[in-house]
């Protein structure tokens, strides 16, 4: 490797940065979260649409613009859960819920094995007894694997 | 039949966003105009670049996909700014602090602006990070790249639409 070379300089310089960045916000990967506690997209889609079944309390854990342009009908936007403030939002929306409550999180920002925000949300959560928890499974994206779905979005913040 | 009528307008208000999102980012169709403030102060409209063409990245700072491809960006604008390319960044951090941060230890070679749900809706909506869209010489959006892309493909087709020529 070239290390005279700007663009390998910058390259390396920049990757170093995500390792530091990754103690902190890259470090828990999404995989980390158990497949059993994952509800894909078309079954929590076939669930918002079911007649007479209670709908879980749905929290959006990524970023706000995303939020704004497309969300799951109902989800609150609470925080990007990849820092110690956005999870300290997390916990006072959730503090006064049964720990048996429905609740869904999800993201959406960008791949799945690249998210930020979705474990360390989920294990927050985890964290607090929350016993009927479920991470929707987002593999590329909130706008591919939803909104071009054509499953149902609303808009605005 | 209450619920299912909020079944119809539900999946009737997805099907009509789903057509807007399409229609607002269809190939072939005149980019948006903007106008913004890049972070540096100075002033960025995106007509202005008429007759270059125009890599438009979306991306943020805790986005570890785009941080990995903005090197990659830079080089190009270098590379190719002189045959007619030109890379805007768009971030869309909440706030502009931790993208300076970043600019201030990394500065890259072409200007950054930060979007919002706005611009984000007018390019047929950023729903997930990276996304660029590349804009010809006469102002139409060519080709739109979401998530992880192949970094060689977009570059050999910036070299098959440079105005300047590079092929």
């Amino acid at each position: 490797m070239n290390l005279r070379n700007a663009n390998t300089r910058f390259s390396v310089i920049l990757l170093c940065l995500l390792g530091l960045a990754g103690q902190s916000a890259f470090c828990k990967p999404a995989a980390s979260i158990p497949a059993a506690d994952l509800i894909q997209p078309e079954d929590l889609a076939a669930l918002l649409q079911k007649p007479g079944v209670p709908k879980p309390l749905i929290l959006q854990v990524g970023f706000r613009k995303l939020y704004a342009q497309a969300h799951i009908p109902d989800a609150e936007y609470v925080a990007a859960g990849e820092d110690d403030e956005g999870l300290k939002v997390l916990r006072e929306r959730v503090a006064k819920l049964p720990k048996d409550s429905s609740i869904v999180i999800y993201c959406g920002c960008c791949p799945w094995s690249k998210c930020p925000n979705i474990a360390a949300a989920y294990d927050e959560l985890h964290g607090l007894g929350f016993t009927r928890l479920k991470v929707l499974y987002v593999e590329k994206d909130f706008g591919t694997n939803w909104v071009d779905k054509g499953y149902p979005t609303n808009v605005g913040s | 039949m209450r619920v299912r009528w909020r079944s119809i307008v539900m999946i009737g208000a997805a099907a009509l966003y789903c057509w807007g999102r399409g229609a607002a980012a269809e190939l072939g169709a005149a980019a948006p105009d903007f106008e913004r403030a890049d972070l540096s102060g100075n002033r960025i409209q995106l007509s202005e670049y008429h007759g270059k063409l125009v890599l438009l990245n979306f991306w943020a700072s805790w986005c570890s996909p785009c941080l990995r491809e903005m090197p990659r960006l830079s080089a190009w604008q270098r590379k190719y700014g002189a045959a007619g390319l030109q890379v805007l960044g768009i971030s869309m951090d909440d706030d502009a602090a931790p993208v300076r941060r970043l600019l201030s230890r990394h500065p890259l070679a072409y200007p950054v602006l930060m979007g919002d749900a706005k611009l984000g809706e007018e390019f047929g909506g950023v729903l997930g990070l990276p996304c660029s869209i590349l804009i010809d010489a006469q102002g139409r959006i060519v080709a739109r790249y979401q998530g992880e892309s192949d970094l060689t493909e977009i570059e050999a087709r910036i070299k098959a639409l440079l105005p300047g020529g590079h092929g």
